[in-house]
């Protein structure tokens, strides 16, 4: 059972990494890369605790929703990727400008 | 008619709709008008249904709750399911006069996949359905803010992409921990198996604090000015009233159903926020320039005042929550179209610079001020009767600070209401030429700004739709 954790807990650790690096870093290709290791990391958890029965065949359910995530996952990476290259032919950088202080 | 899935409809016509859209572009408008008014229909046949027979659960494909998707819609389900049917009729109308042909192409399918993936989210029973609604909601949205194409709506609609992925993954992660936990991702199931551990509070924290970045709740109401103010008008429209609102009613199902009401320090914490979120949305809606943003962080004072209901957390505080989120959305998507109209009219929005609006988009200065109305809570406005509901609510439960907050948070809102209305009568310095504006624009905000008026009068309506399938529980005999 134990392993099934450390496989959780790389999860958690993946998305954490990836939270970090979501807000820390200003290009906006490295924000979307951090998206998807924050995902990457989510769907690690899903499919470990899949084991959670304890039996020798892990619980499916899990696994058809990280199929769906993915799915939405790439949709929304596209759609990132090319907002991207909107922002930098409009503004001449891949970089969101900071909040004005109103 | 009893064995019409309607639930299914209203989910299956506007994505329909929208692939008919996309596949003919010079039809567009013509099938987007056509499919809005069947999905109107529709909600109307499900509204008889739900009204008729109470609380409807509809298994997709008949599969049922543990392994398949099922659809539920009740009293609160229903009340999202008009607003959105109401909204999206107004601004669909709207939109054929803002749009021109080019972009009228693009908007069309966008709206109606942003529509479907509404009444999906509404009709939703599992948690995880509903991530995936979220997640369409939110790919919708980025995508019609960017339609504005100015560099503020692109890097609007990009931080706001950002946003609502860090939200939905945050969700997600907190639904792959309930899962776990008690093997099931249906609403009811949970509701029933659900005990708290560790697990329960990391899932609780997560996926709140994902809907509350979703839902712009001080402090992380950053994001949402820009986009809201940045997108075109009908999509400022849509996003104020019906997209933020859409996470709010994902967190009320939450809190109501799964999460048990013990957790009183959280509850404190939300209507503290909330609080903070009404004066400092208030305050930075008084200081702006520009009629848009000005709006836009009205958006957020107000989003902030319905997380007053958590720490009350009564029967009636819920409905007065509930019936704020229905007046704001009607009050804000009028003042949105509005606002847009008066830019289409003088090619600006500082505010300042309106010159003698009253005289010339009389119209449009009467929808703008009658939302207004609604939204200090003057009667007999919608807002009103939800003000009356909170402060009921705070009182009753001996909370007396939260109706402060609510009293001063109208004032705000009339002081920053005011100002515009002043400006607008008075000549601007600098006069210019003016264009003109669509009559069926004008038409279509002053009929939601009377809609949000009318939800004052026809009160006791509402009040009996949220009783259906009783989703805030009985009032406690006090």
């Amino acid at each position: 059972m134990s392993h099934v954790f450390l496989y959780a807990l790389v999860g958690v650790g993946l998305f954490t990494l990836g939270l970090y690096a979501l807000i820390v870093h200003p290009h906006l290709l490295r924000k979307i890369l951090a998206i998807n290791v924050m995902g990457s990391g989510v769907f690690l958890v899903l499919v470990a605790l899949a084991a959670r029965t304890g039996r020798a065949l892990p619980d499916p359910v899990p696994h058809a929703m990280v199929i769906t995530g993915i799915v939405v996952a790439i949709s929304a990476t596209a759609l990132a990727l090319a907002l991207m290259l909107r922002v930098q032919t409009e503004t001449g950088q891949a970089e969101l400008a900071d909040e004005r202080i109103e | 008619m009893q064995d019409i899935p309607w639930g299914v409809l209203v989910i299956l016509l506007p994505v329909v709709g929208a692939l008919a859209c996309f596949l003919c572009p010079r039809r567009s408008l013509q099938l987007g008008l056509a499919v809005a008014l069947v999905v109107v229909v529709c909600v109307t046949g499900l509204g008889w249904q739900v009204v008729e027979l109470g609380a409807q659960r509809y298994a997709i494909g008949g599969w049922g709750a543990p392994l398949g998707i099922d659809l539920y819609a009740d009293g609160l389900s229903l009340l999202m399911l008009v607003l959105t049917a109401v909204v999206g009729l107004g601004v669909s109308v709207y939109s054929t006069g803002y749009f021109e042909a080019g972009r009228s192409a693009i908007f069309w399918p966008l709206w109606m996949f942003l529509w479907a993936a509404l009444n999906a989210l509404f009709l939703s029973a599992d948690i995880f359905n509903l991530y995936v609604t979220l997640e369409l909601l939110g790919l919708a949205a980025v995508a019609l803010v960017a339609l504005a194409g100015s560099a503020d709506a692109l890097s609007g609609a990009m931080r706001y992409l950002l946003v609502s992925l860090l939200g939905s993954l945050s969700y997600l992660l907190g639904v792959a921990l309930l899962y776990h936990s008690f093997g099931s991702v249906d609403i009811a199931i949970l509701a029933h198996r659900m005990e708290a551990s560790p697990a329960v509070w990391a899932a609780l924290g997560l996926m709140s604090s994902g809907l509350l970045l979703k839902t712009a709740l001080f402090p992380l109401h950053f994001w949402l000015p820009s986009a809201h103010a940045s997108a075109p008008a009908p999509v400022s429209a849509l996003l104020s009233a019906l997209v933020v609102k859409a996470s709010f009613y994902i967190l009320l199902r939450l809190w109501l159903e799964i999460f048990p009401p013990a957790n009183f320090a959280l509850a404190q914490l939300l209507g503290l926020l909330g609080a903070v979120a009404v004066l400092w949305g208030g305050l930075l809606a008084l200081r702006q320039t520009r009629l848009k943003m000005l709006i836009a962080y009205s958006t957020v004072a107000h989003l902030g005042s319905l997380f007053l209901a958590f720490p009350m957390a009564t029967s009636i505080a819920w409905k007065g929550a509930l019936y704020l989120l229905l007046s704001h959305a009607l009050a804000k998507a009028a003042m949105f179209m509005a606002a847009g109209s008066i830019l289409y009219f003088g090619r600006h929005d500082r505010i300042v610079d309106l010159d003698r609006v009253a005289q010339r988009l009389p119209l449009t200065l009467v929808a703008f001020g009658l939302a207004g109305i609604s939204l200090m809570g003057l009667p007999p406005s919608g807002g009103f009767i939800a003000k009356w509901l909170l402060l009921e609510a705070a009182i009753r439960t001996g909370q007396w600070w939260w109706a402060i907050i609510l009293i001063l948070g109208g004032l705000l809102t009339a002081a920053y209401i005011l100002k515009v209305v002043g400006y607008a009568f008075t000549q601007a310095e600098v006069t210019h030429e003016a264009g003109a504006v669509p009559a069926r624009m004008e038409w279509a905000a002053l009929a939601l700004a009377l809609a949000a008026i009318l939800l004052g009068l026809i009160a006791p309506w509402p009040l009996a739709l949220m009783e259906i399938g009783l989703p805030f529980g009985v009032e406690a005999e006090r």
